[in-house]
């Protein structure tokens, strides 16, 4: 799974004037049914390992369904659908925001899910955008550093600590480069939004020489081989499964606030396929009923309880303040002071 | 009496017309106020995410630049999932947003927002733009904010009001015309308590009907009072008549009966003698004739308002009897009668009945030959029967229906004197009653018989 960097071209389009070349295409594969009665094409950030057994186990409750899939980033895939006007019939994105700014500027088809009504109201948009896993933001904490100490709960504490000693963690933490990475952009942003602690932690981070990473897997292996004593904003779902493999890390949820970012499917208008893209939407709304999946993907289906239980944790909503953060200037402005906080040169 | 149009009727649909056009005008009206709520409310939304789109305008070296408010999008969403669009504008180049996003065809003047209604990107949206000046007072520009979002939510919220007003105002419709049929009810109560105080009464009750009205039904009330003191003096005028006649005419014949049989007794000569005989008993049949049609008169009056009382048959039979029995002794004629023991109960005007009986018997005393005998039968079978038979000439052969016309006579009645009313009166008497007149000769050998049939009620 990665998040892949969010082309510098991402103004460009968003402007709609320039003409853009074609989007990029990391990876594909053609899950082949015989006979073949109908093809599936998907558009999606989440990496072939991932959503591999997802694919095989809709496949086998579709017979003679052949599924076309294609990795591409955040941004790519945004360009392919509000640009190119590829035709697919599934955009499966981590990048709530342009996934937002689709449905807003009317490039997606409704649809009216009947498991919709088993889902909490954060979790559907418009009948266009539909939620289908969470993944905390969270942070990573070096064993190997750490060792026997308590390692901070929160924003303030966090800030504290690192303050208190910048020798020892000086060049020593990492987060996203939010220039790079659309998750790293959308949490910051939604940091910024929830809390004043947010700039200050820029601050401090851009004093410690903070490294920039443009994706959570190097960040954790960054982290568990003991590179660095703490990663901020690491997306929790990836982290955790990791960490079934991996040691040497620990994940923390704060306990002042948790994002939750939603990762969603949606119907292009282009879409050929509309049935099979529905029951795929179906499909993958009921992912919570499906433990094996979400075990064998790492993806964790949504579920209501957990916010029930952890009052910090706070899914990103969906509507137009999504928008308000793809702003050409907002961002500008955006960018501008974080590189002014964090980058320090 | 023709069939008019009911008031009942008429008061309803009246009502119920009113009713249903206060309900289409609530409706309307439901449904315009809630709308224009909707809207209104959807347009200060969209004012507010303008204005404070505007107020984050700021001025640097470079020009213009924009910190959009992260809530002047996210308040949009706050009713519904409808879609937002916006485009800020300075000096005609396009700051930010959507570029496409038509502008207002008049700049709209500082500080009055303007609203519009337009189609963008396939759906009908709503439209406000805002100035505002920004920039040093030497470089003051005039920057438009656009902001758009579509009808969605509006057109469903419409559709909600819509559905209620529609079943508030049926509601209200179905309500309304019950209670205007109630009313209607209501209103003609006093005309059906009229009715009936006046359809009580008895035939002879010409009384002013005192019944309380309404102001409305009193001239009514007046008219129907004062046109039966009209008919009572009228009625009392008729039998007085009746009564004066009879007198008139009776009293002179028994004066003149009684001087002709003292007559009788003075004379020698048997030719005189039978002269006066002869005399007498046109007298008698003059003054039964007198009788009879007072007595057709006051079965033709009291037809008209029957004074139906419980009698026992049997009793009246017997007492119609005795009263004849004086007459019919001269001519040695006995009048047997056969009823029932128990009583026969009858609802009926007995002075009509008896009236009946009495002209029938009376016939048959006529007819019978000296030292005969009438037999008066009662029979309760499916209908109550009282048979009169007698022993006399019977009436012949032929068509018998006609005796029952006034003043028709049968066709073997010889030199016997009578008004041809007797049959007549107890027709009609029968027919009141509900019953008929049976004529015929006696199947047990010679006489007439003649029966009162009346039914069981």
């Amino acid at each position: 799974m990665r998040f892949p960097c969010l082309a510098a071209s991402l103004i460009a389009f968003l402007s709609l004037s320039v003409a853009s070349a074609a989007f990029e295409i990391e990876d594909q594969r053609l899950y082949t049914a015989d006979p073949e009665r109908s093809v599936l094409k998907i558009i999606s950030t989440a990496d072939l390992d991932v959503f591999d057994p997802i694919l095989i186990a809709f496949q086998a409750e579709n017979p003679g369904l052949s599924i076309d899939y294609t990795v591409t980033g955040t941004s790519d895939l945004m360009k392919a659908i509000y640009v190119d006007g590829a035709q697919f019939d599934l955009a499966i994105s981590s990048a709530m925001d342009l996934q937002t700014k689709l449905a807003n500027d009317g490039f997606l088809s409704s649809y009216a899910s009947p498991v919709a009504a088993d889902l909490p109201d954060w979790a559907i948009w418009r009948d266009q955008v539909f939620a289908f896993t969470q993944e905390p933001a969270v942070l990573l904490v070096s064993e190997a550093f750490f060792g026997d100490d308590p390692a901070p709960t929160n924003r303030d504490e966090l800030i504290a600590l690192l303050r208190e000693s910048p020798e020892r963690f000086q060049g020593r933490i990492g987060t996203y480069d939010v220039r790079r990475s659309g998750f790293g952009y959308l949490v910051a942003t939604q940091d910024s939004r929830n809390s004043e602690a947010f700039w200050r932690l820029m601050e401090v981070m851009g004093r410690l020489d903070a490294k920039l990473y443009c994706c959570s897997g190097e960040m954790i292996r960054d982290v568990a081989e003991g590179r660095l004593a703490l990663a901020y904003n690491v997306l929790g779902s990836y982290a955790a499964s990791q960490k079934t493999t991996t040691d040497g890390f620990r994940i923390i949820e704060m306990t002042d606030f948790v994002n939750v970012m939603l990762r969603t499917v949606v119907i292009p208008q282009g879409s050929e396929n509309v049935e099979a893209a529905q029951a795929m939407v179906d499909f993958l709304l009921q992912l919570n009923e499906r433990p094996d999946l979400v075990a064998a993907s790492g993806l964790p289906a949504i579920d209501a309880s957990k916010f029930q239980a952890n009052a910090s944790l706070r899914p990103i909503r969906f509507g137009p303040g999504l928008l308000v953060f793809l702003d050409q200037l907002k961002r500008r402005n955006f960018l501008r002071n974080w590189e002014n906080s964090l980058v320090q040169e | 009496m023709t069939a008019g149009t009911s008031i009942r009727q008429r008061l309803f649909f009246q009502l119920a017309g009113i009713a249903a056009l206060l309900s289409v005008a609530f409706f309307l009206v439901v449904q315009v106020v809630a709308e224009r709520a909707a809207e209104g409310t959807q347009d200060d939304i969209l004012s507010a995410s303008a204005i404070a789109i505007a107020d984050s305008l700021r001025s640097e070296e470079s020009g213009v630049t924009l910190e959009l408010p992260y809530s002047a999008l996210s308040m949009l969403s706050t009713i519904n999932e409808d879609r937002v669009f916006y485009r800020v504008v300075a000096a005609g180049e396009t700051l930010t947003g959507y570029e496409d996003l038509p502008l207002p065809d008049e700049t709209p003047q500082l500080g009055l927002p303007t609203f519009e209604t337009l189609s963008y990107r396939g759906d009908e949206v709503r439209s406000v733009s805002v100035v505002r000046a920004v920039g040093p007072a030497t470089n003051l520009q005039n920057v438009v904010v656009t902001v758009a979002q579509t009808r969605l939510g509006l057109e469903a919220i419409s559709r909600r009001i819509t559905a209620t007003a529609t079943g508030v105002g049926a509601g209200f419709f179905l309500v309304a015309t019950a209670l205007s049929l109630w009313a209607a009810n209501l209103a003609l109560r006093p005309i059906d308590r009229m009715t009936g105080a006046v359809t009580r009464r008895g035939p002879k009750d010409l009384r002013p009907v005192l019944a309380e009205t309404p102001t409305e039904l009193a001239p009514l009330l007046e008219a129907i009072n004062s046109f039966m003191g009209r008919l009572r003096a009228s009625l009392t005028r008729t039998e007085d008549f009746i009564a004066e006649a009879a007198h008139r005419v009776r009293t002179p014949l028994a004066t003149v009966r009684a001087q002709a049989e003292v007559t009788h007794r003075k004379l020698q000569k048997p030719e005189h003698k039978q002269a006066i005989r002869e005399m007498i008993r046109a007298i008698d049949e003059s003054s039964r004739s007198a009788e009879q049609m007072l007595d057709h008169a006051m079965v033709t009056f009291r037809a008209d308002s029957l004074a139906v009382e419980q009698l026992n048959l049997s009793a009246l039979v017997e007492e119609t009897c005795e009263r004849l029995k004086p007459t019919a002794d001269i001519r040695d004629i006995a009048i047997r009668t056969k009823a029932p023991d128990e009583p026969l109960m009858f609802e009926g005007d007995s002075i009509l009945l008896q009236a009946a009986l009495q002209n029938i018997i009376d016939n048959a005393i006529k007819y019978s030959p000296e030292d005969s005998e009438i037999t008066v039968r009662v029979d309760a079978g499916a209908d109550l029967r009282l048979t009169v038979s007698d022993q006399g000439r019977g009436f012949g052969a032929g068509d018998h229906s006609k005796l029952t016309t006034r003043f028709e006579r049968g066709g073997n009645v010889g030199n016997i004197v009578g008004s041809g009313l007797g049959l007549t009166i107890a027709d009609e008497v029968a027919r009141v009653h509900g019953g008929t007149l049976e004529i015929g000769n006696n199947p047990e050998g010679v006489g007439a018989c003649v029966s009162l049939v009346l039914p069981r009620l």
